[in-house]
């Protein structure tokens, strides 16, 4: 336990000391405002339309804006945990660090955990970051919070899925950059599988569609907590780690 | 202290290390010697704990390196050939950090890191980013958190590797401080031999992956050396030097097996003069010298030094000749 934590902070420290954090939360900034800009736009331009026609039943926030941002997000999401999770172990591999660790008096599952939690802590950082804008839908308008708290619940259970799957390629190699771009295909295609079901509906793209993370990950932008899609998520990240753990160990063997 | 037994690492086809064994005493040091790519880095990585070994079995403090690794790793403190530093950390964090890692509680952690900062000359560094330091300065950093959680095994892949002249000797002095301590025992690698002939003990040398002779410095010089050479200048009182007839005087002491002509000019000539089995012939040299109205410029015994005995184990010479056709 204490490994872990020091492992932990050791970690976060170098994401804040270097620019990685800081890059990452600006441009994650940057473009969950620009796609809440854009929702809320669309959101006032039809509600206009629809009083000018007369018709003058209350817009729901939640289903306009909220929801299709949130979904939107986890996009951004795929672009960027690669770059969170990418120097992880390739850079210890490559500056020789990775010996100091291993020839310490730590476990495996201790080095992981530590650089794992590390990097979802700065993923929960630079979530939070993006909770701002949605405080000024709570000033002009009355959204239901409960729905925001499961979509960001669900945000977060894909980012620590994805991350733990990023934290194995990242040990799979000593060069950071293919680290990231291999992830980052593996996330791409995590994403798309969930088209296969859009034309057809035979048992193979139902399984193919079932192992996207977007499949998954909307129910919680709805507002819906269901112990099925959280199962996904913590059996992804189980998966993850535990193909990190194996790859540590096959280090070792193969160096 | 340290037990390797029918040690062998392959990595795939090649084979680092075959079939090696030796054992060390609780508190010596070791110096591990042999040419570039003779596996003594695998070896220090078994011991480690960071490679586990092909076949054969090594222990340290009774715990094997397998079954028990967290209890060796525990007891050793290792500084890899590029000494593992995390550039963006300041010294006495990472030293923090390390000890730490290496179990030192949080109650005495502020202690070892003055302590080490003391040993190994880094106080006036704590607070600076170890992307900023020189390399002898990273080097001692290095070797601070090998020895931060006082280990009872000291594992050091080429200390003195890319220091400079001084430095060279102030890591060395380090190295002799903590083995007069008495705690540790240290295994040093190197291919520098004068670094092993002022350290070590005892000398391990380690040849394409296999140990080709373990004794100490004293004992493989002497059991290469059957005969003693000397080397003698003369030169004579008028200014005119027959150097054949000093040859021929010289080779009638008694003693002496052969005299060779090294360099000769007018008035003074070098010879290197080699003695039978076990004979002392310095004493009667000078004699002979000074009494045919020479003067004796120079008398001094060449002892044959690591150099030779390495290469005389690690193989034959080059030749010369293949290498210019």
């Amino acid at each position: 336990m204490k490994n872990i934590w020091l492992i932990y902070r050791k970690e976060l420290r170098s994401y804040f000391t270097s620019p990685i954090a800081y890059v990452i939360m600006t441009l994650y900034a940057v473009i969950f405002g620009i796609f809440f800009y854009s929702a809320v736009k669309y959101f006032q331009q039809i509600s206009m339309q629809a009083q000018m026609m007369g018709r003058s039943f209350p817009m729901n926030i939640n289903e306009m804006i909220i929801r299709p941002v949130l979904m939107n997000t986890c996009v951004i999401g795929l672009f960027l945990i690669p770059m969170i999770c990418m120097r992880l172990f390739a850079e210890e591999k490559r500056s020789g660090t990775i010996e100091l660790l291993m020839t310490s008096p730590v476990r495996d599952i201790e080095i992981i955990l530590g650089k794992w939690l590390a990097a979802v802590a700065l993923y929960a950082i630079t979530l939070a970051l993006s909770a701002v804008n949605f405080t000024f839908l709570f000033t002009y308008g009355k959204p239901d919070w409960k729905p925001i708290l499961i979509g960001y619940l669900g945000l977060m259970l894909q980012g620590c899925a994805l991350l733990a799957i990023g934290t194995f390629f990242s040990t799979l190699t000593r060069n950071q950059i293919i680290a990231g771009v291999s992830s980052f295909c593996v996330f791409l295609c995590l994403w798309i599988l969930g088209w296969f079901t859009e034309f057809d509906s035979t048992p193979v793209t139902k399984v193919l569609g079932y192992l996207s993370v977007v499949t998954h990950l909307e129910p919680f932008t709805k507002g819906l907590l269901d112990v099925k899609e959280v199962v996904y998520f913590l059996s992804a990240i189980f998966l993850g780690l535990f193909l990190t753990a194996r790859s540590m160990e096959s280090l070792r063997w193969r160096a | 202290m340290i037990k390797v037994e029918g040690l062998t690492k392959r990595y795939g086809r090649t084979v680092a290390v075959n079939d090696i064994s030796f054992e060390v005493e609780k508190g010596q040091v070791v110096g591990f010697l042999g040419p570039n790519g003779a596996g003594k880095t695998t070896t220090m990585r078994v011991l480690t704990c960071f490679l586990p070994p092909t076949a054969g079995t090594a222990s340290v403090a009774g715990y094997d390196v397998l079954e028990q690794p967290l209890e060796v790793k525990r007891r050793i403190g290792y500084l890899p050939e590029t000494p593992p530093l995390y550039p963006e950390m300041e010294v006495a964090e990472y030293l923090t950090f390390v000890g730490r890692l290496k179990g030192v509680p949080r109650s005495d952690i502020a202690r070892r890191v003055d302590e080490v900062e003391g040993l190994c000359a880094i106080g006036d560094m704590r607070d600076k980013l170890i992307s900023k330091l020189s390399k002898g300065y990273r080097q001692r950093v290095g070797l601070a958190q090998a020895i931060i959680h006082n280990p009872d095994v000291l594992i050091l892949d080429e200390p003195t590797a890319g220091l400079d002249p001084k430095q060279i000797i102030e890591t060395r002095e380090l190295i002799k401080d903590l083995a007069k301590a008495g705690a540790h025992t240290i295994i040093l690698s190197t291919h520098i031999l004068p670094e092993v002939e002022q350290t070590c003990e005892r000398v391990i040398i380690i040849n394409k992956g296999q140990v080709v002779a373990t004794d100490t410095v004293e004992n493989l010089t002497h059991r290469l050396r059957g005969s003693e050479s000397v080397a003698i200048e003369v030169e004579s009182r008028d200014g005119k030097l027959d150097s054949a007839a000093a040859q021929r005087r010289l080779e009638q002491v008694a003693g002496v097996s052969r005299v060779v002509l090294k360099q000769s000019t007018d008035e003074r000539a070098a010879f290197e003069v080699e003695s039978l089995q076990k004979a002392a012939i310095r004493g009667d040299l000078a004699r002979a010298v000074v009494e045919s109205g020479w003067n004796l410029n120079e008398l001094r015994s060449l002892s044959l030094s690591l150099e030779e005995i390495f290469l005389e184990l690690t193989g034959p010479p080059p030749m010369p000749s293949e290498a210019s056709k």
